[in-house]
This record gives C-alpha cells, structure tokens and sequence, in this order.
C-alpha cells in the first residue's frame, strides 16, 4: 500500500478533480442543517423566521443554552437518557453474545430452527408488539420505573444475529484448542470468543447505543413522571407546554447529540483496532 | 505417558456418512503412530475423537486402561496440534503457551519456567511477546508444536500440523518432530495424508480407506509386505506397477503370463500359495527399484526378464526413473542405475528382484497371495 503522503503528492488529474467537488458537495450537504441547527439555536425566538431572508441572526443569544437548563430539568432528562441506554446497551450486548454464543458454538437438539425462529421475530413490527409488551410490563410492576425502561431492551433478536453471523467467522478449531488447553465453556466464551468477537461487540454497541438514546415512543408511554423522562420527550416540552421555542429545541438537541458523538469517536477507535487483529492465518 | 486404545470405535455422522468403521488399535506408551490415507477416510474423525472434539458413535476409546468416551477434552491430558495452528490470535506467543498452564493453575513461576524452557527448545524464545499474526508459518508452526509440549500431556495429537509449510521446511520441521519425540517419549498419534511423511515418522504406520483399517504395522513391513493392492498402491513413490495376467503351471514351476509381455517364474515359496488360484485373472504388482537392468545379484535367475518400451527417462543423479511401456500400451515405471547412454525411445530389457514381486487379487482392495 503506498502511504498517503505519496498519495495526495500525485499530479492533478480531472477525475480526481471532480471526485473531489462531489465529496465536497456531498459534505456540505450532511453538514448544512447542523450549520442552521447551530444558527438557530444562537437566535433569539422572534428571529428566527427572519434568518431564512438574512441567512445570520441580528443578535446572538448564547444564552439559550443555559436557559434549556432552567425551563426544564434537562440535566435529569439527560442523565436519564445516558443512564437507560448505557444499561441497554450493556446487557444488550451480553445476553446478544450470549445467545450467540449458543447458536453458533454449543450443538444442541433443534439449534438451528430455534434460531430461525428468534430471528424471525423480527419481522413482526415493533409498534404491533408495543401493547402486549405495555401490557406485560404493567404486570410486572414496572410501569414508570427504570426497570420498565431497560428490560424489554435488553434482548435483541438483531443483536443476537449480527453476533451469531460474526462468530460464525471465527475459526471452530480455536474453541477446539482452548477446550483441550482446558477451558470450558465459560472460558472459552470469555477469553477466546468474546475478545475476537470484539468489532462485532462494539458495532453492536454502538448501534443499541444510538438506537436507544434516539427511542420516544416507547418511554413516552411508559413514563409519567417527570423525573424519568429521556431527553426526546423532554425538548417535547419546548413544543407544546411552552409554546414553540425553536432555538432552545434547537440547543437541547445539539447538546443532546454530544454523548452518541463522544461515543462513536471513543468506540471507534477499538473498532480498527479490533478489525486489524486477524484470523488463524495471516 | 499413556497406552491408548480403540476398541470397535465407529463414527456416524448425522445418521447417515459412517466416517470410520469397527477400528481397533492399541498404541503402546511411547510409541509414535501415523494415521495415513487419502482424503476422507477418517483420520481426522478418529483423531478427533481420541481428543474428545468428536461424539463416539459406538465403541470405547480408553488412555491408559481409563474408558475416556464421556470425558471433556480437558480431562483427557491430551494435547493436539491442528492442521491451521488455531493460535489464539489476540494472544502472545507465551499467553499462547502459557493459557493451558493458567487453567490448570500451575503456579505463576512454574508457568514461567516451563514456558521459557519450551521456548528455548523450540527456538522461539525470541519471539514470546509477539502475536500470531506477525509470525512466519513456520513459527507459527512451531508455537503451536511449543503449546502442545509445554503442557507435557499423556499423549500428542497432530492433524497434518506440516501440510501448510512448503516442501524445504516441511522436510525439517519433520526431522525436528521426529527429534522431539526421540526425546520426550510421548506416546503420539500422528495424521497425515503424506505416505512419506508417514514412512519417515512412524514406529507403526495405519494405512486407511473409507473409515476402514487396511494395515497396520512398522514402515518398512508396511512397504515391503502389504496386505492388499490399495495399501501396495498408497505407500512408495513412484507407486507400484501393477499388471494384470494370470498363473499357469508348467515346467515345474508357476508362471504369471502376461497379454503383452514375456512371462515371470515365481519363486517356489509361493507355490503352495499361488496354486488355488491358477487360471484365475490376478495382478502382478513390483515397486520401480524393484528392477534392474544387469542380471547380477538378486537380480539374478531364469523367468524374471521384461521387455519393454522406454519412453521417457528422468535421471535423478545415482538412480534415474524411466517410464515405460508394455508392447499393448500398460504404463510401467522402473528406477534404475543412471546411464547415459539409453536411448528413449527404445527398447529396454529388465530383470526383476522376484522376492520383491507381489501377486494380488483383482480390484482395489485385491488381497496380496504372496504374503
Ligand atoms: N462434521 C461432519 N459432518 C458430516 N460429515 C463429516 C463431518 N466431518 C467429516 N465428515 C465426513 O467424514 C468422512 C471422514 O472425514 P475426515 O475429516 O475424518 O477425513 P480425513 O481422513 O481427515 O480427510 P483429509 O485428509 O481430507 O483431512 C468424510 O467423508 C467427511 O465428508
Ligand atoms: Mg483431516
């Protein structure tokens, strides 16, 4: 592989000349609306409609943001968002592992149609499963607690899939030569599987993470007070309780977007390194 | 050290492919045996069962005298070196060797201590703190080798652990394992589809076919006496030539006439032998240095003269192969004392070691009359 300080020292060409405006197009286009989330956010109520004709607000007003903090309990709401989905994504992971583990390396009676089975539950909908799903909760008593929010996540069909299929691609005979080394299964699951499973582990993560700390409908029915709100139901107060307040519906979601970013970057980082380990062989 | 035996071990899978059939076999402690045969007939399958990898079907297979069919593999003492390494690819080199010492709690130092020692043996002492990954094959190789001793288990398993290093190394590495078992004594069982990795290893060779014993005894007995036409067919290089023909009786002697060629006298000793099968089509089968083309020595003697039909001739410095054939067409390969000047095309005439002749039934599986 030729490194890239070569590479960008090659001489210009016209293809590589348009690639470059279409990336560069492309990027404005992803970075636009946060570009205008960000302007909106700095602008005063009353401004805002006028920011479409000036294209910059009159007056900046940095203190939306702590403002967001004062109307509402934002530092709860986000608390409560990281909380319910760090536990989501880590029992996520496990019992996905888990499950995986049993799907693709023990040999038992019927495995593999069980596993078709599981997996098809993921045809069904999840608005269809909202009610019944409602309903066990509130048979459990977990209506309004934390444990009505994390539970019902913590298992994942998908998981349990995107887990499956990459442990699938791990060599058999390393679970073959740990278990003659004298491990068992718990071992082997924990110091062979697991970190080789890595990438796929922290893609799980990240998905459950994102997907997770985005989640309205479900914590919208199943919480009322206000302690246990997630941060999309809390800027929802900025629509109807108070009237429309655009730029602080605009503050509140950019800073809530700081921990999923943080997240991404940090996780990331494993992700190459995870993927550069390699197989048996070279 | 172990005594390690197979006892009528079958092996079904799914219900339906029968990988290996009724095997029985018992490997003294110490002893070092290779399984051998072409792909498929179920070395793997018996070797993984040894391991405890596989379900025994029906059967039992004991180590040292203890019926091991239900246990783990981790409670068999066993180590087993496979055919891709399956080193622990986010592991050291010594966290390679070392985990099997750590599950069986050795302490920290005698892990240590015995780790290095092997390292040191093998000659990868260098290479402790690296990963998998940024080794050679043949490093690798040897750290698989290393993770198997370092444990110092009742018996080695190998499943054609040389098939992935090229032919120079393979040769050593083959000479190393031969060392090391000198050594260490460890009763081994050894898979390879290689008929000479399987002559220059084995204290006793298994010749098998579609999950079936076909012999078993020393390399050499093996080679020079086999039971039946598949086991002659499989071990050698180049491989035996086989003939067909029939026995006749005359002159005081047994013949073997041939369609296209000039008829061979057997020896006397197999009279008694070769008589029920008189008239009957059979095979003659000799190995390529079983052949001469001066007429001394055990080369010597009426009835043992072919003419043939040199072909093509490959001289290989003391020795050199020539390929030929029968005035109908049937290929022979003889190895001969090299000369320079035979012509090829041309005619050749040879004298065989008749000691060295084997008369076998028809078909694959043809048993050997003469043995
Ligand atoms: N897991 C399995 N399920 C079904 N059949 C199998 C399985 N493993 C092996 N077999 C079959 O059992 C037979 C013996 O296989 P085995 O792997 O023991 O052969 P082998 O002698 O080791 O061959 P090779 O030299 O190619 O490794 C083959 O016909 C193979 O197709
Ligand atoms: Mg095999």
């Amino acid at each position: 592989m030729s490194d890239p300080a070569t590479r960008s020292r090659r001489s210009f060409s016209v293809p590589r000349a348009l690639g470059f405006a279409a990336l560069v197009v492309l990027g404005a286009t992803f970075t636009a609306p946060f570009l205008w989330q960000v302007l909106i956010s700095l602008s005063s109520l009353t401004d805002v409609d006028l920011l479409t004709r000036t294209g910059f607000p009159p007056v900046l007003k940095p203190e939306n943001y702590p403002q967001v903090f004062r109307k509402v309990e934002f530092a709860r709401y986000f608390f409560n968002s990281f909380f319910v989905a760090g536990w989501v994504t880590l029992l996520q992971v496990i019992t996905s592992a888990m499950a995986a583990y049993a799907f693709s390396r023990i040999r038992w009676p019927m495995r593999d149609r069980v596993f078709l089975l599981y997996l098809a539950t993921l045809m069904i909908p999840g608005v269809v499963l909202m009610v019944p799903n409602f309903a066990i909760v509130l048979g459990l008593g977990m209506f309004n607690t934390y444990w009505g929010l994390i539970v019902p996540a913590a298992f994942s069909a998908y998981g349990t899939f995107l887990l499956r299929q990459f442990m699938l691609t791990i060599p058999t005979s390393l679970d073959e030569a740990a278990a003659i080394d004298g491990a068992g299964h718990w071992r082997v699951f924990t110091q062979v599987v697991l970190p080789l499973a890595r990438p796929g582990l922290i893609v799980l993560a990240i998905f459950t993470f994102l997907g997770n700390y985005n989640s309205f409908f479900w914590p919208l029915i199943l919480t009322k007070d206000d302690n246990l709100r997630v941060l999309p139901i809390g800027l929802l107060a900025f629509d109807s309780t108070y009237g429309r307040e655009t730029p602080l519906i605009m503050a509140g979601s950019l800073m809530a977007m700081v921990p999923p970013v943080l997240v991404f970057v940090v996780l990331q980082k494993y992700l190459v390194k995870g993927i550069q380990l390699g197989a048996v062989k070279g | 050290m172990a005594q390690l035996t197979l006892k009528d071990v079958r092996k079904v899978y799914d219900s339906k492919v029968e990988a290996v059939r009724s095997f029985n076999l018992t490997i003294a402690d110490g002893e070092f045996v290779v399984f051998v045969g072409p792909s498929g007939c179920g070395k793997s399958t018996t070797l993984r069962m040894i391991a405890g990898l596989e379900d025994i079907t029906s059967g039992t297979v004991s180590i040292d005298g203890r019926v091991v069919n239900d246990a783990h593999p981790k409670d068999r003492d066993i180590a087993m070196v496979f055919q891709n390494y399956a080193l622990y690819p986010h592991m050291t080199v010594y966290k390679n060797m070392a985990f099997g010492l750590m599950l069986r709690k050795l302490p920290r130092e005698q892990i240590r201590e015995r780790v290095e020692r092997t390292a040191i043996l093998l000659g990868i002492d260098k290479l402790l703190d690296r990963r998998p990954k940024a080794l050679s094959g043949g490093q690798r190789q040897r750290v698989a080798l290393g993770r198997a001793i370092v444990r110092e288990p009742k018996v080695f398993l190998f499943d054609e652990p040389l098939s992935n290093l090229d032919a120079k190394l393979r040769v050593q590495t083959r000479t190393e394992i031969k060392n090391l078992h000198q050594r260490l004594r460890t009763t081994t069982v050894y898979v390879t589809h290689d008929q000479e990795e399987a002559m220059t290893l084995g204290d006793r060779i298994v010749v098998m076919s579609d999950g079936r014993i076909q012999q078993v005894d020393t390399p050499l007995r093996i080679y020079r006496a086999p039971v039946n036409r598949f086991v002659a067919a499989f071990l050698g290089a180049p491989p035996m030539n086989f003939l067909n023909g029939t026995l006749n009786s005359r002159e005081g002697g047994i013949w073997f006439d041939f369609a296209d060629t000039l008829p061979l006298r057997m020896l006397d000793r197999h009279a008694d032998a070769l008589r029920p099968h008189l008239g009957r089509p059979l095979v003659l089968g000799f190995r390529p240095s079983a052949t001469s083309e001066s007429p001394t020595g055990k080369f010597a003697g009426q009835g043992n003269a072919m003419r043939l039909e040199a072909a093509v001739v490959e001289p290989m410095g003391e020795v050199m192969d020539v390929s030929c054939r029968t005035p109908k067409g049937q290929p022979v390969v003889v190895r001969i004392a090299s000369r320079d000047d035979l012509k090829a095309p041309g005619p050749i005439e040879l004298h065989l070691d008749m000691d060295h002749v084997h008369i076998f039934e028809p078909g694959e599986f043809g048993r050997n009359l003469v043995v």
